[in-house]
């Protein structure tokens, strides 16, 4: 292909992406089977590669790509009678089992991603598998690109992904929305994925590299997408919020050299305030008209720091209020923690010492490198230096990741360049 | 689609006083409704794993009895379901509703093999 080719096939490919989760999902609708939805959705992308540059590029590109995709699996299955028979069972079952959503008009195709979404982060999937999925069918990586995202060879993600699709096709776990008696068991476990998708992508838990942006802002875009899906639901604005208003922070996050920049370090002028704006509009949403969820509260905390000149000026007395309202929802020895280091900016580093010392004996922070990293720095605050040292140490040998590490090293020489108090 | 719905309580110190969980009542509605739902296939409650015999039979032909197994067993296998659902959800939430299921006991759903046509 010439060079002129290239370019048309990137933006072809660009296009595609974005389409591809839509078309996917439409056909997995129609056929009720992800394999065969995979396979004409590719193959209907070859067809646009090969005719776009020949015929121009249709007015409704993606109502092309899918009466394409469905020919050719219409073909398939006139070919393969079985297979079709087999099909004809699901697809009655599924007409069955409720009406369609209402048509998107994105592309001029029906949306039906939303099923996706609840088939891919299903509970009778892998929970390691979950993302993978979601990523391949809804955000449209390859899966090369989902293995380089986890950090897995390309054979062991493609094992991992026909695995899972093994076992919805074989348990035949439905592509269906939950009725709404069953949403509120169902979508913490679809946030949660798109959740850790971002996670994964923001603070990696091993490896040299401390955050992978672009699982970050893959996940953004999930969350987008589940945002104009289900907009009356408060929980998935407080997703797509507590994302962004942490994601506005991601340049001062990190120094030169990939280091991690402690929030009371960060320079707040490189924070990204129109992602901080839009985060703060969502947060209103969320915590409007309605019970808190944790992903709200979570939100609204990241918000009140996004808001803050600095450490000092932050709002604390709100933020361990709303960690108060997190750990009623959601208990969790985690936040536990960090409402404890929030309790030693209101009240001083005494009063969260105690709060820190009363975990002590949680199962969940032993091994977890934050806990004696802020037991650290409360100790070091009250001039406990020979102690701190010690709580350094154990953070040091917890830590995950090169960055980390080198962050408190660098803690650590601090201590002994300023004088200490003997207990 | 059919699955089986196994129904394991956990084991008591004597496996001969494992017994599943839910009373009576519970188990009599479940099975009613189970049957009016129209997806009953078949169902059976296991006698007690004190009357366990197992068999094996080696290469040679000779036949192999023991007792039990009991001793290994940590979660007793005390009956089991095939009903007839759409999908893995709804055979789930029937999975939800077995007083197997409460009370520390647990319902494995397996789809049932299908080497028909199909």
């Amino acid at each position: 292909m010439d060079e002129r080719g290239d370019r048309f096939a990137e933006s072809v490919a660009a296009v595609f992406r974005e389409e591809h989760g839509l078309l996917l999902a439409s056909l997995v609708h129609r056929f009720g089977d992800l394999d065969l939805a995979e396979d004409v959705a590719s193959e209907a992308i070859e067809a646009a590669l090969r005719h776009w540059p020949v015929d121009g590029v249709p007015a409704r590109p993606g109502a092309w790509l899918l009466t394409t995709a469905r020919r050719r699996a219409v073909d398939r299955l006139r070919r393969d009678k079985a297979y079709a028979a087999r099909l004809a069972i699901v697809q009655a079952e599924a007409d069955r089992a409720g009406p369609a959503p209402p048509a998107d008009g994105v592309g001029g195709l029906p949306d039906e991603r939303l099923r996706l979404f609840f088939t891919c982060a299903h509970p009778a999937l892998p929970a390691e598998d979950r993302g993978a999925l979601t990523l391949r069918c809804l955000a449209g990586l390859t899966t090369p690109e989902v293995a380089r995202a986890y950090l897995v060879p390309p054979a062991t993600m493609a094992q991992r992904i026909v695995r899972a699709k093994r076992k919805i096709r074989e348990a035949r776990i439905p592509f269906r929305v939950p009725g709404v008696d069953e949403l509120p068991e169902r979508l913490p476990g679809v946030l949660q994925v798109v959740y850790s998708i971002f996670t994964e992508g923001y603070a990696a838990s091993s490896g040299p590299r401390l955050q992978r942006l672009d699982l970050a802002e893959e996940a953004i875009r999930l969350g987008r997408i589940l945002r104009r899906l289900l907009p009356a639901q408060r929980e998935v604005a407080g997703l797509l919020a507590l994302m962004l208003l942490t994601h506005a922070r991601r340049d001062a996050r990190t120094a030169g050299d990939g280091a991690p920049v402690l929030l009371d370090e960060q320079d707040r002028g490189r924070w990204d305030r129109a992602m901080i704006e839009e985060g703060e509009a969502l947060v209103v949403t969320a915590l409007t008209g309605g019970p808190p969820g944790p992903y709200g509260v979570e939100a609204a905390i990241a918000a009140l720091h996004d808001q803050a000149p600095d450490v000092a000026a932050t709002d604390w007395p709100q933020v361990v209020a709303l960690y108060d309202v997190l750990l009623a929802l959601a208990p969790s020895p985690v936040v536990a923690l960090n409402r404890a280091v929030a309790v030693a900016m209101r009240d001083g580093p005494d009063a969260g010492l105690r709060l820190l010392d009363a975990l002590a004996g949680e199962p969940r922070l032993r091994g977890y490198a934050p806990y004696p990293l802020a037991r650290a720095e409360l100790l070091r605050r009250l001039g406990r230096h020979p102690e701190a040292e010690a709580a350094y140490r154990e953070a040091l040998a917890l830590a995950g990741t090169d960055p980390e590490r080198a962050h408190i090293r660098r803690r650590l020489a601090l201590l002994t360049r300023t004088p200490g108090q003997e207990p | 689609m059919k699955y089986m719905l196994l129904i394991y309580a956990t084991a008591a110190e004597n496996p001969a006083e494992t017994t599943p969980n839910g009373d009576f009542e519970a188990w009599m509605a479940y099975d009613k409704s189970v049957r009016e739902a129209g997806i009953y296939v078949s169902g059976e409650a296991l006698a007690d794993l004190t009357t366990a015999t197992s068999v094996r039979v080696d290469a040679e032909g000779r036949r192999a009895v023991t007792d039990g197994p009991f001793v290994e067993a940590r979660e007793i296998l005390g009956g089991y379901y095939v009903i007839d659902v759409p999908d893995l959800d709804a055979a789930l939430d029937w999975a939800a509703r077995c007083p197997g299921s409460w009370e520390g006991g647990q319902v494995v759903v397996r789809p049932v093999a299908d080497f028909g046509q199909g």
